[in-house]
């Protein structure tokens, strides 16, 4: 992953292969820099890419790196399998909501009230299956449409009535939170049953080593076919198509990476299920995003509003189910996080919990200012914040300084986010 | 051309409060044809295009589509028709690719997923029936010039293969180059057999590519002129109205000495 600074003459790039910029495409600007085929072509590419600020997950990826050489530097238990995979399973619930969170951030919109609403399906959870009894399959998903219906009220002040955003899901992140200690009642903690349903989501574990390996075998396999036919289908229409060269690649880059982490699962309890469901919902999300008519509306508002009213695109209702979303995996993560304390108390959802979960999004690299990025961002992003947790809890460091530093990797993403896209506007990207 | 024009306004009047906007406003476009329509600001140029375009219904007088009465009362009762209308300011996503945008709102889905290959496949036919050059189909529109995402503006609204194509300014704010791009493309779609409703300031690119000039002043017709036959200096005087005004008076000044 090196980034090639000898070669900084523009002149040296935009002529790279005039033969091939000419196939292409029919009479093109000379000026046009086009791909070139193949396999130099795809470098080529990223070199260009990187230069025009269009630095996608590299400084994210770069930022955990360091922050894990660092930690292992500081105590050698941080890199440990154990480590590694409860840091997994915690990341989950804070990252489930990072996704809804980056459903809203695609709008250029926020929402304030994730936190609170979390809250609130973990006590609804309890509420209904402790203390009423009712059927727990019945409870999670009552437990869940109540984060759905949340979201859609903000998100019809938002759409509907035109309130901000901001001033929507503030106001809810205060009801919501009084709701949830209503409900809790004067005890304010209520156990859950831990072998129930929702606390085997984060301490059911697929102890059979097959199932580690089988799920990377799974993964790899699919990416590697899905990417094969896919150009098999381009080039059959003829339209520019990734060499195969790349698609090996790229294969084999997730393939190493799924069978490490298949291991280290498997060197400590095995496959925990909380994170095969997060790795669920993050293809599911991105596939809706990315290649769904539903995920380039969402994408559209983010880039004009005005464009997509006149594109007949229903505003008002994208926006509701966006924030309806946001509410759903708001709930998702807040049984995510009862589970893994096994109670819903009067603490849930709150303090630093709401911004954890926005500086997961934005850390990952989702623009604040709307239109871009991708749900997988959560999981980069909540991978920075758990390990910072992490990694200064087993120093011992106390949470004022984990909040420091939280705060100074966010501010650091922000200013990346600010300055590529200033980058991205000079070299006509953004 | 069609004795039936495609569109025809009879009588139409808009007001908004006390402002009489349109006042018995008459226009036809055939097919083939590409009509431009001038006026000085605030002469009632937008809001005639907004009343055909269906942003603003009409209060009075009737729009015929064909030969026979129709209503438009929203945007999508114009786009149903088959009228497709290129704004000003260019209803583009920025951070969305050129093939992205071209088919926004009307993706081609196979089994409930975006078909992008078909789409990108199709941009690229309809790029080239066009004659349209853009680096490449899948950069996001932030990456073009001006005149490349007015090209990319117009061939959007060709998809819908629409009878009536209304031009908003097309041409403002654009260099030279990309003002011939443009006006190539409006030639192209004559030929195609669209009517075209040209709205433009520069009388340069009217007497280009405009068959007729419709004039409004103040919201009223004044005068539907052929562009062959028709010297710049009557579509001017009748855009300003009077002929006493600035324009007219240098005229007579300018001549008057050339004849001294």
């Amino acid at each position: 992953m090196s980034i090639d600074k000898t070669s900084t003459s523009a002149e040296e790039t935009a002529v790279e292969n005039p033969e091939a910029a000419a196939a292409a495409v029919t009479a093109v600007d000379p000026r046009l820099l086009v791909r070139e085929q193949g396999f130099a072509g795809y470098v080529g590419e990223f070199k260009r890419k990187m230069k025009a600020g269009d630095l996608g997950s590299i400084p994210v990826v770069i930022g955990l790196l360091v922050i894990w050489a660092i930690f292992t530097s500081l105590n050698r238990n941080f890199l440990t399998a154990g480590n590694f995979s409860d840091m997994s399973v915690a990341m989950v619930g804070t990252g489930m909501i990072a996704v809804g969170i980056v459903f809203v951030l695609l709008l250029g919109e926020i929402d304030l009230s994730v936190g609170s609403v979390s809250g609130v399906a973990g006590a609804t959870f309890a509420v209904l299956s402790v203390t009423h009894g009712m059927n727990e399959v019945l409870a999670l998903v009552l437990a869940i449409l109540t984060g759905t219906a949340a979201g859609a009220i903000h998100g019809f002040f938002f759409a509907r009535i035109g309130v901000p955003a901001f001033a929507v899901t503030l106001a809810g992140l205060l009801f919501w939170q009084g709701f949830m200690l209503q409900i809790l009642g004067s005890n304010g903690t209520i156990n859950l049953d831990s072998e129930g349903l929702v606390a085997q989501l984060t301490s059911h574990y697929f102890s059979d080593v097959a199932a580690a390996y089988g799920l990377a075998v799974v993964v790899t396999a699919g990416y590697f076919l899905t990417a094969f036919f896919g150009n098999r289908r381009r080039e059959a229409a003829g339209v520019p198509s990734r060499p195969l060269s790349e698609t090996i690649v790229r294969t084999v880059l997730l393939a190493v990476l799924a069978f490490v982490v298949a291991i280290v699962f498997n060197q400590h309890k095995g496959l925990p299920l909380a994170v095969v469901i997060f790795l669920a919902v993050l293809l599911l999300t991105d596939f809706v995003l990315r290649r769904t008519a539903y995920g380039r509306k969402v994408f559209a508002l983010g880039g004009s509003v005005e464009a997509s009213r006149r594109a007949g695109i229903n505003v008002e209702l994208v926006r509701i189910s966006v924030f309806a979303i946001a509410g759903t995996f708001a709930a998702i993560g807040g049984l995510f996080v009862a589970s893994k304390i096994a109670s819903a108390n009067q603490g849930a959802g709150t303090g630093e919990f709401l911004m954890n979960v926005i500086a997961a999004a934005v850390i990952g690299g989702t623009s604040l200012f709307g239109g871009r990025g991708r749900t997988w961002n959560a999981l980069l992003g909540v991978m920075v914040i758990v390990s910072i947790q992490y990694g200064l809890a087993l120093e011992g460091i106390a949470s004022p300084v984990q909040y420091m530093i939280t705060g100074g990797v966010l501010l650091a993403t922000v200013v990346i986010d600010a300055v590529t896209r200033k980058t991205q506007k000079t070299a006509g990207r953004a | 051309m069609s004795a039936t024009p495609v569109l025809a306004l009879r009588g139409v009047s808009k007001r908004f409060g006390a402002v009489q906007a349109l006042t018995d406003v008459e226009l036809e476009v055939h097919a083939g044809e590409v009509v431009a329509l001038v006026g000085d600001n605030g002469a009632g140029k937008s809001t005639l295009v907004k009343t055909i375009a269906g942003v603003h219904p009409i209060d009075e007088g009737v729009i015929e589509w064909d030969g026979r009465a129709v209503t438009i009362n929203k945007p999508n009762d114009a786009q149903s028709l088959g009228i497709a209308t290129v704004y000003q300011d260019l209803a583009l996503c920025d951070n969305i690719d050129v093939v992205g945008n071209l088919y926004l709102g009307r993706e081609v889905r196979k089994r409930g997923v975006l078909d992008e290959v078909e789409m990108e496949r199709r941009s690229r036919e309809l790029l080239d029936t066009l004659s349209i050059r853009i680096p490449s189909v899948r950069i996001p529109i932030a990456s073009l010039s001006g005149g490349q995402r007015q090209v990319v503006a117009i061939a959007r609204s060709m998809l819908g293969e629409p009878k009536l194509v209304i031009l908003d300014e097309p041409t403002a704010a654009l260099g030279v180059e990309q003002t011939a791009q443009v006006l190539d493309l409006v030639e192209r779609l004559r030929e195609r057999g669209h009517a075209v409703i040209l709205i433009s300031h520069n009388m340069a690119d009217v007497k280009a590519v405009a068959d007729k000039v419709a004039v409004l002043r103040l919201g009223r017709n004044n005068g539907v002129f052929e562009v062959k036959s028709t010297s710049q200096e009557e579509i001017i005087s009748a855009i300003t109205g009077a002929t006493d005004n600035a324009v007219t008076r240098r005229a007579a000044r300018t001549n008057g000495e050339i004849q001294k």
